[in-house]
This record gives C-alpha cells, structure tokens and sequence, in this order.
C-alpha cells in the first residue's frame, strides 16, 4: 500500500479548476447557439485564418532567430548595465501592448524618427501599416521573452564544460557543436511555438497596425463582425474557428513549452574562457547595441512624447484610469481566488493534466469568450453595464497560466517539506492555508498579483466588445484618442498608463517580498 | 501499552514485520543498520505509513486507521521541525490549537513550555534567528504542549555535534520522566541507546526484534547485532 495520502490543502482546487472550465464552456454555449455553422468560410474568413497563421508564424521564426545571437552575446558578456538590460527584458510582460504600439509608431511610423532618417537621406521612407507592422510589433514583444528563455538555457550549461573546452582549447565551430547546439534544439522549438500560440490570439497589435483585407486576424475580424456589423453569427462562427485554431496550437504546444524564465537569477555572468577577442566580440557588441536599441528606443519615444503629452490629456483620461485601476484590482482578487487552491491540487499530484487547464488562458481567445458571454448575457442582463466585471474576469483567465507557473513549483516544494510536521499537528484547511500555505508563497503571490494586475491593467481587448462611451478603461480611451489623431494627448494617456501597470506590479511584488522569510 | 501485532510494513521492494509490545512509559531505542527500517517503523507508528497488515494498539484502542492528526503521537522528524516563517511561540502554540486561536491560559502553558526548555525571553524569534540547539529545544517545547503519550523520534538531533546531542538527549530523558511519555527513537550509536534507552529495538533482515533490556543486550550482543556494532 502507498504511503497514506494526506491533503493538508487543495480539495478546493479540483473546484476552482471545474469553474475555470465552466466559464469557457459557458460561452461555447453562447457561441454554438449563434453561430451558423452551415453558412460555411466566406474567401474574407480564409483570409483571416490564412493571415493569423502566418504572420504568427512570421514572428515567432524572427523572434527566434534574433533571439539566439542576442542570448549567445548576453550569456558570455558583461558591461556595463548588463543587469539592467536584462531586467528590461522582462518588461513586455508588464508593458500595456497598446502603450508599446504607440512607441513604435513614433520610431517606425510615418512621421517616425526613422522615416525622418531615411528621407534626409534621400531615401524611401517604410509603412509600418500591414503584416510588416503587425509581425514588428510581436517581434518587440517576443523577442526579449525567446531572448529569457535562451539566456536562461545558456546558463544552465555547467560552467566545467566550458572550463574543459577551453583547457582542450576546442575551436568555436566545435565548440558550438558540443556545448550550444543541443541546447538550441531543446529550447528553441518551444520557445517558437510559445510565441506562436500567443501571437495566434494577439488582439490590440492587429487593431491599431493590421486591419483592411489583407492585415485582418481571426481575432479582430471578430471585433469587426461584432463592433461594425454586429453580426453575431458570423463573430460566432469566427470564434468557433479561432477556438479549433488556437485550442489545437497550444495543446500541441502544451508538450513543449519550456518554463517561463519569470523568476530572477538571469543576472549571473558565466566565466568564459574561449570567446576573449576578435569577430566574435565585435558580433556581440553589434548585437546587444542593436537589440538593446530595438527595444529601448521604443520606451524612451514613448517616455518623450508621454511628458509633452501629459497636459493635453483630456479629463475623460482620468475617469477611465480609475475604471482600470478597479478592474485590475478586481481580476487580482479573482486570479488570487482560483490560481491558489488550483496551484495546490496540481502541486499534490504527479503531473499532468491539471495544469492543462491553466493554458486556457493561453489559448481561449479573450474576444472568444467575451462573444459568447455577450451572446448568454443579452437576454437576462445589460452586458453594456457588466463590461468591467467580464474583462476583469477574463483578464484573471489570462493571467492564470503565468500565476500557475509561478505558484506551483514553491507550493510543490512547501508541501513536500512541511506536509509531514503539518500532518502531525492536524494542521488542515483554513488553518493550513493560514499558516502554512500563504506565508510560505508570499513573495510568488505577490509576484503573480503584480504580473496579473500589470496585464490587466494594460488590456486592450474584450473591453473594445463591450464598451460604450461611458465605460472605457484607460487602453481603450488611449485608442480612442489615437483614433482621433490626438497622438500627443494618446501619449500622455501612455505615460499614465505604463506608470500605472509599473506601480501596480512593484506594489504587489514589494509587498510579497517584505520581510520575506528565508 | 504500544502494541505491534503481526505488523507488515512495505514500501516498494523493501518489507518490514513486527510483532512486539512496549510499555508505556520506557524509552526505547531502535537501532540497525541503515536502510533496515527503522524509520519506516516509526512512519507507521506515526500514521505515515498504511500497514499492509496487523495492528496498531495503544492500550485497549486500535489505532492503525487513525490519521496522524489524531493518534497519541507527537513526532520529530530529521529536518523541518519547526515552521520557519512563523516565532517562536507561535510554532509552540500549534501544538495546542492548529488554528492558533490561543486564549490566555494557552500562552501560558507556551510560555512555561519554552521556559521549561530553556528559551524563556526568545518566544517572539524566528527559528532562523536561533542556534540548531535552541531549535531542537523549541521543537522539544512543542512537544510538551501538545502532551501525547507516546514520543517518536526519528534522529531529529542528526545534524548536532556530539556534545550538544547528548545534551539534547538527556533533556529528552528528564522530560519523558516528568511527563511519563513512552518514547521511541531512532539511533545509529549505541552509546545514545545506553545514554537514555531502558529498551532496544534492533532492525534488521526486515525484522524489527522485540525490546530487550538496553544494558544486557548492548553488553552481550547477539551475532547480528555484534555484527552491526562492530
């Protein structure tokens, strides 16, 4: 007989995990009474499918190419703000999407800083409108995360190999054989499909660069079925496919994903021996001034424009600051509420399945859901007024599969550690939650709150369905302004907006980490 | 009484059996070889560990079934005896009420606890903040509060220098002696057994052996044991 299993926690957790599944079956339900199915795929939804395919597909392959000569340069230097550089790295998982596509169109668009470059020297100038734009946006967004995870597999490589290949003094193509190259084919097939999956469901980018015929995802014909024409059976029918597309990727994908690098410890330097001068050096330099430029030179656009930007903001701004404030609160709570009793009853098994659950966020499209809630709400209830709670709701959704990340390892290692002692003093339920489970993951909750308020705060998605003129959260009235061509007043918005996200995340973070216990 | 009867024990290939008996209040110790199931035995006394077969039975109640929570056992593991994000007192003060709700004759009996071990005026410290002794002291006050019958330790001073164990040990003893617990514990070096043991339990062959007399037996090994002892 096994040893006797004792749950200290996590019965609760099978619960939340039914209602996370509940709520997107839920919509399935909306969706399957709406949709035509019968009407079949007009040439316009081919398109879309075939767009949303390979403009994810397109930045993923970038992603990761640039990604291996940035993490190869990064692994084996130091200088100088290196630390910094790559705590930088981790900001798109904090950086509203909307806020960065506006700093790009500052550098890439067309009164841009390089347009400006480009025609003082009599040079054509680049439209950053169409698949080049969406594709560059996702790259500035996956670039630093493919770039984090290969940082973080470099790392892993014992520093003795590297001592042994200098000491047998092994030349650099040798030396990429045996030490990288099996690193690479490791990581570099899951860090593409990760970025894939996310760029498959990717909303915001689509709306402010793609749109038109031939830029239009899965995801925004949705937005137009529903927002213009409001056709609900044809935003029906699309959310069917973007489920049958994306659903599938990340269930491929589910095999693997490798584990988000979130967690510090990249700053490390390894000693390195072979790599002391000459071309190699000169590419590494050239490289991290070129990837650190490309994602730099965005932000500080933004930081530049937002100060100007600030006074022009029109008093509206400051209503829907509050709106998101709240909604981000609101998806914390919530997030907090199911990740926790669903990180321990993954943490009490094996492996497996459960964990699956959490990647709905990853692939359920948020417009998805919100098409099919919208669909179940109508009859019974204004969705108009339920706008803010939903996207708090879905915002939750999305930040599920990050927070599981975060929590389970540290809950697996408590409950392994202290299960015993626990068990002994009938430590059980509230009582174990109280002053077992939740002292002992302060700083991951923390953490995963600061991420989760951060993403929501800074979410430009199923708001965009639901909202009317009364009810915006601060992303969306950012569009709007650009919209209307009011880009100065859009960038103090930005600058609003990314202080907002940052404040939200380093106030959850610090208050997890004070007086954290060893 | 602490009954075995006809126990079988199996964790994957490994199988221990017992068939012995302990008086209540004698202390006993269980030596063998490593790897020979002593901790095992006590897993299962301390409800860990399901037994494949026989019984468990303290005095007249068979306690086999009993989750661990609820058996007269209090228990001290290798490592991990105390909760590190929580004080002094409060680490105590589980072992009165797991949900902590203390009222004030409850602090007391933690305060005169962790006087009774030694550590009067560091109720307010985190385990970090005290020496590996004064943590096996704490962890000792705990077990005075919780005020169970039976004492399992399962080599919970391993990691202590020689002097400081026996130091340890001898405050097991008085402790035991004051509070007439049966105490049961896990030891490599006979002269711990000698130290405090009025029994010995010897583990060996998937066999755990009826208690003997500590003196005679360590004095006039068995082969077996000889052969262990070295």
């Amino acid at each position: 007989m096994a040893p006797r299993a004792q749950p200290v926690v996590g019965r609760s957790g099978a619960l939340a995990g039914a209602a996370v599944v509940g709520l997107v079956v839920l919509s399935f339900v909306g969706l399957g009474m709406r949709a035509e199915v019968g009407r079949g795929l007009g040439p316009a939804e081919w398109a879309a499918i075939r767009f949303t395919v390979v403009q994810a597909a397109l930045s993923a392959v970038l992603s990761v190419v640039f990604a291996i000569p940035l993490a190869r340069a990064l692994a084996r230097r130091r200088f100088a703000g290196r630390g910094i550089l790559i705590t930088l790295l981790g900001a798109p998982f904090i950086l509203p999407v909307i806020v960065a596509v506006l700093g790009l169109l500052t550098v890439f668009g067309r009164n841009g800083w390089l347009n400006t470059v480009l025609e003082a020297a009599g040079l054509p100038g680049v439209s950053i409108y169409g698949i080049h734009g969406v594709v560059l946006a996702h790259v500035f967004f996956n670039l630093p995360l493919a770039t984090r995870l290969l940082l973080q597999g470099w790392q892993s490589i014992p520093a003795e190999r590297f001592r042994l290949a200098a000491q047998l003094d092994l030349p650099p193509a040798t030396l990429r054989r045996t030490l990288e190259y099996p690193l690479l084919v490791q990581i570099v097939p899951g860090a593409a499909a990760l970025i894939f999956v996310i760029c498959l469901t990717s909303f915001a980018v689509a709306l402010t660069l793609g749109g038109g015929p031939r830029a239009t995802t899965i995801e925004l014909a949705i937005y137009q079925a529903f927002r213009f024409d409001f056709d609900l059976a044809r935003a029906s029918l699309l959310s069917l496919v973007q489920l049958a597309l994306a659903g599938s990727a990340a269930l491929i994908a589910l095999w693997i994903i490798p584990n988000f690098p979130l967690t510090a410890g990249l700053d490390r330097v390894q000693q390195r021996w072979d790599v002391r001068g000459g071309v190699q050096r000169a590419g590494d330099v050239a490289m991290i001034a070129l990837g650190s430029g490309f994602l730099l030179l965005p932000l500080l656009a933004i930081t530049l424009a937002g100060l100007r930007g600030l006074p022009q903001m029109p008093p509206g701004v400051w209503l829907t600051a509050g709106n998101s404030l709240w909604v981000a609160v609101l998806s914390i709570a919530v997030l907090l509420l199911i990740a926790l009793p669903m990180a321990a009853w993954i943490a009490t098994r094996r492996a497996g399945g459960a964990e699956a659950i959490g990647l709905i966020g990853l692939s359920a499209s948020p417009l998805m859901i919100g098409t099919g809630w919208f669909i179940l709400i109508n009859p019974i209830a204004d969705p108009v007024a339920l706008a803010l709670p939903v996207t708090a709701l879905i915002n939750a959704l999305m930040g599920l599969p990050f927070a599981l990340r975060i929590l389970v390892p540290q809950m697996r290692e408590t409950l392994q550690s202290y299960h015993r002692l626990a068990t002994t003093l009938g430590l059980r339920g509230w009582s174990a939650w109280r002053w077992l489970v939740l002292p002992r993951l302060r700083p991951q909750i923390g953490f995963a709150a600061g991420l989760t308020g951060a993403l929501s705060v800074g979410d430009l998605g199923v708001i965009a369905l639901f909202a009317d003129p009364e009810r915006a959260t601060l992303p969306l009235q950012m569009y709007r302004l650009m919209g209307a061509y009011r880009l100065e007043a859009a960038a103090g918005a930005a600058l609003l907006l990314v202080a907002m996200a940052l404040a939200l995340f380093w106030t959850c973070d610090r208050l997890g980490r004070r007086d954290a216990e060893a | 009484m602490l009954k075995l009867e006809r126990l079988e024990l199996a964790q994957g290939d490994f199988t221990l059996r017992a068939d012995l008996h302990i008086e209540a209040g004698h202390r006993v110790a269980v030596i063998g070889p490593s790897g020979s199931g002593k901790s095992t035995l006590l897993a299962a006394i301390g409800g860990f560990l399901a037994p494949v077969g026989g019984r468990i039975c303290w005095h007249a109640t068979d306690i086999t079934d009993a989750s661990p929570g609820k058996r007269p056992v209090a228990m001290l593991f290798q490592d991990n005896n105390l909760f590190p994000h929580l004080s002094i007192d409060r680490n105590v003060g589980l072992g009165i009420r797991p949900d902590l709700k203390l009222d004030a004759k409850d602090r007391a009996r933690v305060a005169e606890a962790l006087a009774r071990v030694g550590l009067a005026g560091m109720t307010e410290r985190k385990p970090a903040a005290l020496s590996g002794g004064q943590q096996s002291r704490a962890a000792l006050a705990r077990v005075l509060v919780q005020n169970r019958p039976i004492l399992l330790l399962d080599e919970p001073f391993a990691a202590l220098g020689p002097a400081l164990r026996q130091e340890m040990l001898d405050l097991v003893a008085d402790l035991t002696r004051e509070t007439g617990a049966t105490l049961l514990m896990v030891t490599h070096d006979p002269q711990d057994a000698q130290r405090i043991a009025d029994d010995v339990i010897f583990v060996e062959g998937g066999w755990a052996a009826p208690p003997q007399p500590a003196q005679a037996l360590l004095e006039n090994p068995p082969p077996a044991l000889r052969a262990y002892l070295g």
